[in-house]
Formats: structure tokens, C-alpha cells, sequence
């Protein structure tokens, strides 16, 4: 099999157990034939206890035992298939509204994401709720699947309908790329082979667009920025002077030779070598994990960021994010958090909730300050010191940031800066 | 002109290379968990890829059950020398002969589940916040939902339903004295992945991974070598086989599949065509359908 070139691709899906998600995945990793035999095995034993007709394959990807006795999603799952063509992640999300926070999660690092729908209620709140999520998290693809074309009699009104009120709410909406699929995940239509029953439907199968899209751009290549994780410096005789910045690449392209600054203090240097591994290469991009020295003998730590001298990023101590609340506990009003951004860390204080959101309609409510478990509002933060910024619609990963309570250490908020 | 994205091997690499990183600059004492399987001997070239030209910076840490194959610990062995670095091994032997725990009975009897009070007791006594671990999200379903930074209370423990969310590369390391974590650096490689990089990288494994010939007992579906801790029951006969095994773990459990496969390159192209999960051929996952979800609660790896 050839492998070099193969990309990996992660996307999440949304949607409940009622939507056939399960059923899809399992699809999925059956059709392409990513499921073993003692898998199969297991699950068509239960399958048979449950009294269910055939194999039922929303069962390959049952959880932890709570999950099973209460037939729901807790939390994010991974699954992964490989086809001749690309590596995939599944980051398999729960749909109840109270599971924002997972979806949240799953959507952070995906290329694409797969909302579906049924197509015998078309567009409700749960598919606006979902889109308005991927959006935010700025998703790069979108792919709608019309799910249980059998029940419809595989009628292409329907389908065009459904695509119809999509548009419609959708406008509103920030995306880039979507595409409508219709589908039959348990029957099998549209999913991995192309559907018999829908030949007006021209378009790919959702696995040949899961194989061909276009992802090699979803990382920002233009604005070079490398957050440094920690400083290499072995100390034996044959490296006695060498200081390695370590990090991972978070956007654009870095080449022996550039003129870099290091923020926050500004002072400049250029590159003088660039390490991958146990190899020097002459350049290097996003997101490879490489080390960096530089000409000049200045002060690098962890948490500074070494970018292109002519390409800085704004650096502030007061900032909007959009924010997403994942903890139980609500947001203590002018309470200390610390701020992890890229690999720095600061202590901040939400200053303001300038508006709420309301995920189901998109309208704005500027009364409502109270923020808890699931709530997505635009908040003014300020932070001790000033960070290395970009937005989080220009660069994912240096327009991130996360809230961590001090009193308990758990992660407490998502924010994507504005 | 070049391309300017990753093949997946490569994105994979990196991910791993951050987090290990990531492991180093967040924590005071962290350990990489070595079995001296082939997920632990990958967890340890990427690490020594991650911090080049210095030395790799973690101590290995080997929960040892007593129940060893020889060719393991020689090859551990070996490798600590060749790295320079430090070894630490946490003795089930020690643990039943202090009493912490006993022996399991019966016809079955292993002493897998007896390894988490060893390991929880090395992780206490040498001050460890972090232990880096080979665990992959597509071995088994209790799997897929770890993190990579997976928070444990101060018994140990892992809570399934209260982790913290995980957003982008941002990674939450903090915790208070006597918690600790579990880095998982390879949650997201398969089988297929791991065997497809260390041909890739020539990467050396135990010679237990290559066919060989062997003298084994078929027991539950599988081929279980003979050892000095291995008793017969009634019907069972020792044959001779070429074997290889695709997991490694304490030798009365880990049983073999007949290969022909005795170089990387038949490997890969043996498991691409496998048709059943590594972990079917322990006998610590048969046990029942949580076995996994259970032990890992208490702490397992």
C-alpha cells in the first residue's frame, strides 16, 4: 500500500442517537472494513440478545458501561479507519443540548465536521445548534448528511427541501465549504457505495468527500508563529553551546537564514539552524514539532514566541473572546482564572459578558451576565500581562485560549479570541 | 517546489513529539511507563527524538509481575544502557511478599490486576506526577475515551465521567500534591500506524515479535507459551509452533498467533491483513466485557 503521501484527516460528528449517528459510524468502519472479526463477533451476539434483526451497528461503537445501560454518549469518543487513500479520527460527540461542552471539544481539532439530519423532520433546533458550533470553532468543512432517504422513498424533494431550509438559517452563519449528502446509513446508500435508490444524485459518497477534500490549507501557512515549549540544551562536549527552542509549529513557514523576533521582548535575530528530529532541514512548517536555534546568544524561555520580524501578532492585555462555559460551577463574577494560550500561561479576570448567545436562534442578550455548563457568551478578558494574539478566525492555534479554575484545576471555559 | 503538509505518519509523529514536551516543561517528575512492548519502545524513540541532541529526560519505569519472558528484560536491559538512562521497576514479587496484595487462586489465576498497587505504590514512593504511557484509543473501548493528560485522584483513580475536556493542543497538566496524571502520546496511532513507523524508523523490538519457533499450549483460542509458571491441565499437550506475538505482556497470559512473519516487512503486511483485534489474545481483556473499564478506574495503565 502506498503511504508516504497519505494525509490524516479528523472530523466529528454531531448529532444523537435518534439521527442514526451511531449507525453511521458503525457503517463507516464496516463498509470500509475497519471492523475485526472478534468485533463483529461481539457485536452480533448482543445484537442477538437485544432480539434485533441482523447486525446492528450502532453497536460497534458502544462506550463505557453507563453508556450502554443508559443507550447514550457521555463523552468524546475516538475511532479511527484507514482507507487506501487517507487516515481518518472520528471525534464521535454526543448530541443532547447539556453535551455542548463535548461537541465543543470534538470540533477543536477537526478538518471537517458531519452534522445530520433526519429526513423526515428537516432542519430543527438541534441541526442549527450544531451548525452554529461548527462555525464558531471555525470548522474548516462542512458536510450535511440527509439521513433515512429510505424512510422518504429516497424522494429528492425532500432532499432539496431540507438543503432549502439549511440555506436558509445557515446565511447567517460564518462557512466556508459545505456540501449536502444524501444518505442511507442503515441501509447503507450514499455512505461508502453509491445508492441504487437515488441515481439523481450525482455528487460523491460521503466517504469519497471524506477522502477528497481539500485540507492541506486549513492550516495557517502565511502567518509564521512557533510558541516555544521548553529550550534544549544538552550540555555534552560535542553540543556544548547549542540552545534548542523546541515547540511545535503552530502556523506558516520558517527557513534557515529568516529574520526572526522573540516576543514579548522584541529583540531580533535569524535563524541559524532548524532540527526535526536528528535532522537538520532548511525549512520546516506547520504544524511539524522541530527545535530552533538562533544567531544571537538572547534570553528564550517557554511561553515566548518567535515569529517573522515583518509578520508580528497584535500583543494585548485586553481582548474580546468568544467564550464557551464547560464547568458545573457558573462564572464567579470578577474571579482570577489562569489563561493558557499557546504555550503561555497567565492569570485573567472576565471583566464583562458583553452578550449571551442563544444557540437555537442566534440572537444576542446583552442583559444576561449569569454564564453556566454549556452557555457560549462574548466576553471582555484582561490578563496581567500582555499575550502574543491573532484571531481565531485568521489562526486556530494562536487565537485559542482556555480557562482553568486555581481552586479546583479543572479546565473551565473554551474562548476563541475575536 | 515542496509540499508544505504532513503524511500522516509524520503528523502523528509530531503530535506525539508536542506532547512529550509538553510532559516535560509541565511537570517536576515525570516517568515513561515501560512494559518492554512495542508501544513503550516507540514511546521511548519518540522521546529521545523530542529532546535531541540532549538525553532523553524521564526515567523508564517497569511494573515487573515475577512472570517475565527473558528475552524482554534483556532487552530492556540493553536499551537503558544504550540511552543512559535511569531504571525504575516496581516488583509485584515485592508486593505479595509485603502483603499489599495476593496472589489471585484458581484455575485462571494471573497477577495482571495485582499490577496496579505495584505501579500506584512506585508512582507514590518515587514522587512521580506523571507517567507517560503507550495506551492507544483503538486497543480497546474504555480506551477511546482517554485524554492526553489523564487526571488521576490522589488513590490513583481515573473517573470516566468527570474528565477534563481537552480543547485544540491546549493541555491542562495542573494538579495538587499526591494527584497525578497519565500522558498518553500515541492515543491516536492504530496497530497498523505503530507497525507501519517502526519499519519506517528501524526501529529494534524484541526478538518475540518475529516468528519463531516455540513451545506453546492452545488455551482459549490462542497459543500460550510454556514457561515455568505455566501449569498443564488436563487434555492440554505441549507443541511445538511458529509463533510470534503481536502484544507482549506477562508471559502466562500473552499468547501467540502462528506466523510466518519474521521480518518487519511481513509483519506490517500481516497485521494490514489481520482480521482480529491485537488484544484478542489476552486473556485479561476476555475476562468480561468491562475487564478494561474496570481495572482502568482503579489505575491500571
Amino acid at each position: 500500500m502506498e503511504i508516504h503521501n497519505n494525509q490524516l484527516l479528523r472530523f466529528t460528528t454531531a448529532g444523537s442517537v435518534d439521527d442514526g449517528k451511531s449507525t453511521l459510524i458503525g457503517r463507516l468502519l464496516f463498509d470500509s472494513k475497519s471492523i475485526f472479526e472478534d468485533q463483529l463477533d461481539s457485536v452480533s451476539k448482543t445484537s442477538e440478545k437485544k432480539g434485533h434483526d441482523g447486525v446492528d451497528l450502532a453497536l460497534f461503537t458502544d462506550g463505557l458501561k453507563d453508556e450502554r445501560e443508559q443507550g447514550i454518549t457521555i463523552d468524546v469518543a475516538y475511532r479511527y479507519f484507514t482507507t487506501p487513500k487517507r487516515k481518518f479520527i472520528i471525534a464521535d460527540t454526543p448530541g443532547h443540548i447539556q453535551y455542548t461542552r463535548n461537541m465543543v471539544t470534538g470540533a477543536s481539532t477537526a478538518n471537517a465536521a458531519v452534522i445530520l439530519i433526519d429526513a423526515r423532520h428537516g432542519v430543527i433546533e438541534q441541526t442549527k445548534r450544531h451548525s452554529f458550533i461548527a462555525s464558531l470553532l471555525n470548522i474548516p468543512h462542512l458536510i450535511v448528511c440527509i439521513n433515512k432517504m429510505d424512510l422518504v422513498d429516497y424522494s429528492e424533494e425532500v432532499y432539496n427541501n431540507i438543503i432549502g431550509q439549511f440555506e436558509e438559517f445557515s446565511s447567517k452563519l460564518l462557512m466556508k465549504d459545505v456540501r449536502f449528502i444524501p444518505i442511507s446509513a442503515l441501509l447503507g446508500d450514499n455512505v461508502v457505495n453509491r445508492s441504487e435508490n437515488m441515481k439523481w444524485y450525482q455528487n460523491g459518497t460521503l466517504l469519497s468527500t471524506l477522502e477528497n477534500l481539500h485540507i492541506s490549507s486549513d492550516i495557517n501557512k502565511i502567518d509564521a508563529r512557533f510558541p516555544v515549549q521548553t529550550v534544549l540544551r544538552p550540555q555534552s562536549v560535542e553540543f556544548r553551546d547549542y540552545r534548542g527552542y523546541a515547540g511545535r509549529i503552530a502556523s506558516g513557514i520558517y527557513r534557515t537564514g529568516d529574520e526572526v523576533a522573540v516576543l514579548p521582548s522584541g529583540f531580533t535575530s535569524s535563524i541559524k539552524s532548524i532540527n526535526a528530529g536528528y535532522q537538520e532541514v532548511q525549512e520546516a512548517y506547520a504544524p511539524m514539532s522541530v527545535s530552533l536555534t538562533l544567531a544571537d546568544d538572547i534570553d528564550v524561555s517557554r511561553g515566548d514566541m518567535i515569529v517573522k520580524k515583518n509578520n508580528q501578532p497584535e500583543q494585548e492585555q485586553e481582548f474580546d473572546v468568544m467564550l464557551c462555559w464547560l464547568n458545573n460551577d457558573p462564572v464567579k463574577p470578577r474571579a482570577e482564572y489562569t489563561i493558557m494560550h499557546t504555550s503561555n500561561e497567565e492569570r485573567a479576570m472576565i471583566k464583562k459578558v458583553v452578550y449571551k448567545m442563544n444557540i437555537n436562534t442566534f440572537e444576542r442578550n446583552s442583559e444576561d451576565s449569569n454564564l453556566e455548563m454549556n452557555d457560549i457568551a462574548r466576553v471582555q478578558i484582561r490578563t496581567t500581562r500582555r499575550l502574543m494574539l491573532d484571531s481565531y478566525r485568521d489562526n486556530r492555534n494562536t487565537g485559542s485560549v482556555i480557562l482553568i479554575d486555581e481552586s479546583t484545576n479543572e479546565t473551565v471555559a473554551a474562548g476563541m479570541i475575536v | 517546489m515542496s509540499k508544505y503538509y504532513l503524511n500522516y505518519l509524520d503528523e502523528l509523529e509530531s503530535e506525539a513529539i508536542y506532547i512529550l514536551r509538553e510532559v516535560w516543561a509541565q511537570f517536576e517528575n515525570p516517568v515513561i511507563l515501560f512494559s518492554g512492548g512495542k508501544d513503550s519502545i516507540l514511546i521511548t524513540h519518540l522521546a529521545k527524538k523530542a529532546f535531541y541532541p540532549s538525553k532523553i529526560p524521564f526515567a523508564l519505569m517497569h511494573v515487573d509481575t515475577g512472570h517475565n519472558f527473558p528475552e524482554t528484560i534483556q532487552f530492556r536491559d540493553e536499551l537503558v544502557g544504550k540511552l543512559g538512562v535511569k531504571l525504575i521497576v516496581g516488583s509485584v514479587q515485592e508486593s505479595i511478599d509485603k502483603g499489599r496484595v495476593a496472589e489471585e487462586k484458581g484455575k485462571n489465576a494471573t497477577r495482571n490486576a495485582l499490577q496496579i498497587t505495584t505501579l500506584l505504590d512506585a508512582i507514590e514512593t518515587n514522587k512521580v506526577d506523571c507517567a507517560i504511557g503507550g495506551g492507544r484509543r483503538d486497543e480497546e473501548k474504555a480506551r477511546a475515551k482517554e485524554r492526553f493528560f489523564s487526571h488521576r485522584d490522589d488513590f490513583g483513580q481515573w473517573d470516566p465521567k468527570n474528565q477534563r475536556p481537552e480543547l485544540w493542543n491546549l493541555l491542562n497538566g495542573k494538579h495538587f500534591e499526591g494527584e497525578h496524571f497519565r500522558a498518553f502520546p500515541i492515543s491516536n496511532w492504530t496497530e497498523m500506524d505503530v507497525w507501519n513507523y517502526i519499519k519506517r524508523e528501524n526501529i529494534s523490538i524484541p526478538s518475540l515479535y518475529f516468528a519463531h519457533e516455540r513451545e506453546v499450549v492452545f488455551r482459549s483460542n490462542s497459543w500460550i507459551p510454556v514457561s515455568e509458571y505455566l501449569k498443564l491441565e488436563e487434555g492440554e499437550k505441549v507443541e511445538k509452533k511458529k509463533i510470534r506475538f503481536r502484544t507482549l505482556g506477562d508471559i502466562t497470559i500473552t499468547g501467540g498467533i502462528e506466523s510466518e512473519a519474521d521480518t518487519l516487512d511481513k509483519i506490517a503486511l500481516e497485521v494490514s491483513a489481520m482480521r482480529k483485534t491485537e488484544r484478542g489474545n489476552r486473556s485479561d481483556d476476555k475476562r468480561s466485557e468491562t475487564a478494561m473499564e474496570d481495572r482502568k478506574k482503579q489505575g491500571y495503565f
